[in-house]
């Protein structure tokens, strides 16, 4: 089992929580003047890259809240966790941690 | 409507039939008043003076003063329990003080039914169901969070080291009453 930092609550078991998809992709601000091509990338195309993956994950047996985690999608390594709302940190030149 | 509602705990049945088991004690605690408050800090202040118990800041803290107290439930979200007061005065005074402000007062008080376990093998027992560290260090008094324990979402406090207070849904009561029940057997 992931034992996930929330930013709020500190570490807790993954059973507390809930998994929300890749993070930091914004909802186009006029939805209505988008062709279906873009809306389709919007709502479908992820990055899924094989490494550090931007996530987002919400506490819900807990405080309940939204917030981001970097996780090694190969060895399942949690990099880092930033509250919801925060641009990703970058990495440290080893890829373990971040440069925060 | 609140007032027309009759509240019956839902874990009365099965409290009278409890075993005696000294070194985990399982009690049903009274009925409570519970609002759920969620606002702005200066809301926050107001809706503490208001309670008489300043809302801790502090992550997964809860304060008390006599039979009232105010537990984290988020960084923006409090519950705020009174013993033997009625909901809706308590709702209202609060209400009252609070008009003008940016938050949200929400009665909850019919939702849940707590459970208090007791005794030095509290903390194993609940570790039958529940993945947190309850060791002093990592939980000590003073401290609440929301939590799991078994398949039920639980609130979880301290007030004393061999002390802890369980709030659950209605629903759910049952399940983690008899839960834990199951867990305790083995020092009967």
């Amino acid at each position: 089992m992931l034992l996930i930092t929330c930013p709020h609550c500190g570490p807790r078991a993954e059973l507390e929580f809930s998994y929300g998809g890749e993070a930091h992709i914004a909802r186009p601000v006029d939805p209505a003047s988008l062709d279906d091509d873009s809306w389709a990338v919007f709502l479908f195309e992820r990055s899924n890259p094989r490494g550090v993956h931007a996530e987002r994950w919400r506490h819900l047996h807990g405080c309940g809240r939204f917030f981001n985690v970097l996780r090694d999608t190969v060895s399942d390594t949690i990099v880092a966790s930033y509250p919801a709302g925060q641009p990703r940190p970058a990495l440290s030149p080893d890829g373990k941690g971040t440069t925060r | 409507m609140s007032d027309l509602a009759i509240r019956a705990n839902s874990l009365g049945s099965l409290a009278s039939t409890i075993r005696n088991i000294p070194s985990a004690t399982l009690a049903v605690l009274p009925d409570t008043a519970k609002l759920v408050f969620r606002g702005r800090p200066a809301a926050v202040d107001v809706a503490g003076r208001a309670f008489g118990v300043a809302l801790p800041q502090e992550a997964c803290r809860f304060s008390a003063k006599g039979d009232r107290a105010a537990y984290w439930c988020g960084p923006d979200e409090w519950l705020l329990q009174a013993g033997g007061e009625a909901p809706a005065a308590l709702f209202a005074s609060l209400d009252a003080a609070l008009a003008g402000q940016s938050c949200s007062l929400v009665d909850v008080s019919h939702r849940s039914d707590a459970i208090a376990l007791s005794g030095p093998e509290a903390a194993y027992i609940l570790n039958h169901g529940c993945p947190l560290d309850l060791s002093l260090r990592t939980f000590p008094v003073g401290m609440c969070t929301r939590t799991i324990l078994g398949k039920a979402t639980i609130m979880l406090s301290r007030p004393a080291p061999e002390i802890f207070h369980i709030d659950v849904g209605r629903s759910f009561a049952r399940y983690v009453w008899q839960l834990l029940d199951e867990a305790r057997g083995e020092f009967a």
